[in-house]
């Protein structure tokens, strides 16, 4: 990559926005899935008992969170992946402009 | 080209030939299994005309490598849950689910997490940097020669450890469910691995995965939905009837014994999240796609994909509690009794109070045969064929992304790269792809056979753990930490892989359930909390203390890089290689 590039797009106000929005954004939700994942994985370790309490039936909490774990996963790439279809692929698509406009 | 078809043709009559001398076998045994083998044929013919499909098509290393770049998001979706749902998974979770109940979704639940991770943090990033490996990408600015040789080694122990895990579970299921014999079965799949692969390059493997995905989703959602129907769609019927005959009773809707203290939990819980972060075969399918945007369109389709599949074998193995103890033919000494409730359980017919429903053993091929027998069950003969069929094709799909990355990391890292200097021509470093294909092909049959009788249990465990302390921070240093020095991440990745090796040996997986030693020198069953630290803070400080000229160099080239990850920009350039 030109030196030039580099210079254009790191003064380049939709690369600043683009960085910093779609890094805070895919930190904050991968630390919901580590945080989600993990608060599981240490109720099992230290109070498995939480997990067995009946929801009136045969049916434990342990089910509708496990299952929901999961969906919740689903969910979470599905937000992500909504969110850089337009607004992140928006501010690339600026950014790669400036550099062709520059270039011309 | 002529020449390897005539060998393809060749082969390919020699596999039909062994699976043939399994007919007779299998006549004698049991009838039915001429459904799985009529069916498996099928599989095999049209794979091995996508695979000379393919051999036309593949004609540069692009074609090899990530079939042209050319494959859709939603394909790549579909492919990526083709490579991680393996017989294992959907025949081990589904029996887990039957002896264990909820265990068995604490573990499907690890296997899921990683992948809004790669989503998140990896994903894009690895398209927009990388060609072929994700060596290229972890070496982006680093020095070749060093990266690219701990990145190969991580990569190739991972899939060995891999393949012979698969291999031996090939072996051994395909002897329950054709009648074959192991080693047959071990060379039949291996001499299959090597057509798909050594002539229809990433292209063949891609579309072997996607309709061996379609296929075993569609078995799976048959069986589930026949589960489903017989409980009239309640899962508080199905737990409650299961509950009812269940050896473990309404423990089994807790958990249990699986994840037993707190440090072996958070370790495999790590593992089995950062460890799908930094498996070769998965990374690299992202260079199967034109973009960044395709890249997170694949993981987004492929979690929704893997997700819905551990429902499915969640719901198959509790369905099984109930609807196995309906056929005692499909245990071993097994006799009829009714619970106070009034529903069927069975009990070993020489100890009336032992009941069998959820014992490992009493099932006839043991707990994995859980989902097969289940088939059988819900869908007759006909249906035990068909997912018996689609049981082996799941571990050609498997072996075969294995064998390509594997290929890859040796042509593409190692020899063209490290060896070559990269001055390898097209030409050479294809044809050295081929030879370090039916290489790995080899060895993975030679190893299956060696390891047929030992406990190979703790394999898949090694290799997520190595994945998680070589692969995965290397490659996420690289893309995000600007200080990161080749010095830094050679000895951080190298401290990783051993200390992950020697750990998993002196733990309970090897030295005492493998080696049959008595006491294991440490009680972590994987290694993941100690070496993935490790490999992070030894490259951390390495990192820091590193005044070289190359560090220098390393630290420099990362603004670049980092605007080519975020954008794309510079991606048809030939930059960094």
């Amino acid at each position: 990559m030109k030196a030039n590039i580099v210079e254009i797009v790191k003064n380049s106000p939709s690369y600043k926005e683009l960085v910093s929005k779609r890094t805070s954004f895919g930190l904050k939700l991968a630390a919901i899935m580590l945080v989600t994942y993990y608060a599981f994985i240490l109720v099992i370790a230290f109070d498995k008992k939480l997990l067995g309490i009946s929801l009136g039936g045969v049916t434990t909490v342990g089910i509708p969170v496990g299952m929901g774990i999961i969906v919740f996963s689903f969910i979470l790439t599905g937000i992500y992946t909504k969110r850089a279809n337009t607004e992140f692929d928006e501010l690339s698509e600026k950014v790669k402009e400036e550099v062709r406009k520059a270039g011309e | 080209m002529k020449r390897f078809l005539t060998i393809l043709a060749a082969l390919s009559i020699a596999a039909t030939a062994f699976a043939a001398g399994g007919v007779d076998g299998a006549v004698e045994k049991q009838a039915l299994n001429i459904n799985a083998i009529v069916m498996f044929l099928i599989f095999v013919l049209a794979t091995l005309g996508i695979t000379y499909w393919a051999a036309k098509k593949t004609k540069t290393a692009k074609d090899f490598y990530a079939a042209g770049g050319g494959i859709t998001g939603r394909q790549n979706g579909l492919a990526i849950a083709g490579d991680y749902m393996s017989a294992a998974s959907f025949l081990g979770i589904s029996g887990l689910v039957y002896t264990s109940g909820f265990d068995g979704l604490i573990y499907s639940i690890g296997f899921l997490v990683g992948w809004p991770i790669i989503l998140f943090l990896i994903a894009e990033p690895l398209r927009n940097l990388g060609k072929y490996t994700f060596a290229d990408v972890a070496s982006f600015r680093l020095r070749q020669r060093d990266i690219r040789t701990i990145a190969a080694a991580g990569t190739i122990v991972t899939v060995i450890l891999y393949l012979i895990a698969q291999m031996v579970g090939a072996g051994k299921l395909i002897q329950l469910l054709f009648g074959l014999s192991y080693s047959t079965a071990v060379v039949l799949v291996g001499v299959l691995m090597i057509l798909y692969v050594a002539f229809g390059g990433m292209l063949a493997t891609t579309w072997i995965q996607i309709i061996k995905a379609v296929l075993l989703l569609s078995g799976a959602t048959f069986i589930a939905f026949m589960v489903m129907m017989y409980f009239n769609f309640s899962f508080e019927n199905m737990f409650s009837s299961a509950v009812e005959i269940h050896k473990s009773g309404v423990k089994i809707m807790e958990p249990g014994g699986l994840v037993s203290d707190p440090w072996n939990a958070i370790s495999l819980g790590l593992a089995l999240m950062f460890g799908t972060a930094g498996l070769p075969h998965i990374l690299m399918r992202f260079f199967t796609v034109s973009d960044a945007k395709e890249a997170r369109k694949s993981v987004f389709y492929a979690t929704g994909l893997i997700g819905y599949f551990y429902v499915l074998t969640f719901i198959i193995g509790f369905g099984a509690i109930t609807l196995l103890a309906l056929h005692p033919e499909y245990f071993t000494h097994a006799v009829t009794q009714l619970t106070s409730g009034g529903l069927q359980t069975l009990v070993s017919d020489t100890n009336a109070s032992a009941v069998l429903i959820g014992d490992k053993k009493a099932l006839m091929g043991g707990d994995n045969m859980t989902a097969i027998h289940l088939a059988h069950a819900v869908g007759g003969d006909l249906f035990l064929g068909f997912i018996s069929a689609v049981a082996f094709a799941t571990i050609l799909a498997v072996v075969s992304g294995l064998t390509l990355s594997g290929a890859s990391a040796i042509s593409h890292d190692l020899y063209a790269s490290v060896i070559g200097k990269g001055k390898v021509d097209e030409a050479t470093e294809m044809k050295a792809s081929k030879i370090a294909t039916l290489v790995l092909g080899i060895l993975a049959i030679l190893l299956g056979i060696a390891f047929e009788k030992q406990n190979v249990a703790f394999m898949v465990g090694l290799a997520f753990a190595i994945a998680a302390s070589v692969n995965f921070p290397i490659l996420l240093l690289s893309i995000y930490w600007s200080k990161l020095t080749t010095r830094g991440a050679f000895v951080g990745g190298t401290v990783g892989l051993v200390s992950a090796i020697v750990l998993v040996i002196m733990g309970p997986a090897v030295w005492k359930d493998a080696l049959g030693n008595k006491e294991a020198f440490i009680s972590l069953k994987n290694p993941a909390i100690i070496s993935m630290t490790l490999t992070f803070v030894v490259t951390w400080i390495v990192s820091k203390m590193d005044t070289s000229a190359r560090g220098a160099e390393d630290k420099a080239g990362f603004e670049a890089q980092y605007i080519r990850a975020q954008t794309g920009i510079g991606i048809d350039g030939a930059s960094g290689h």
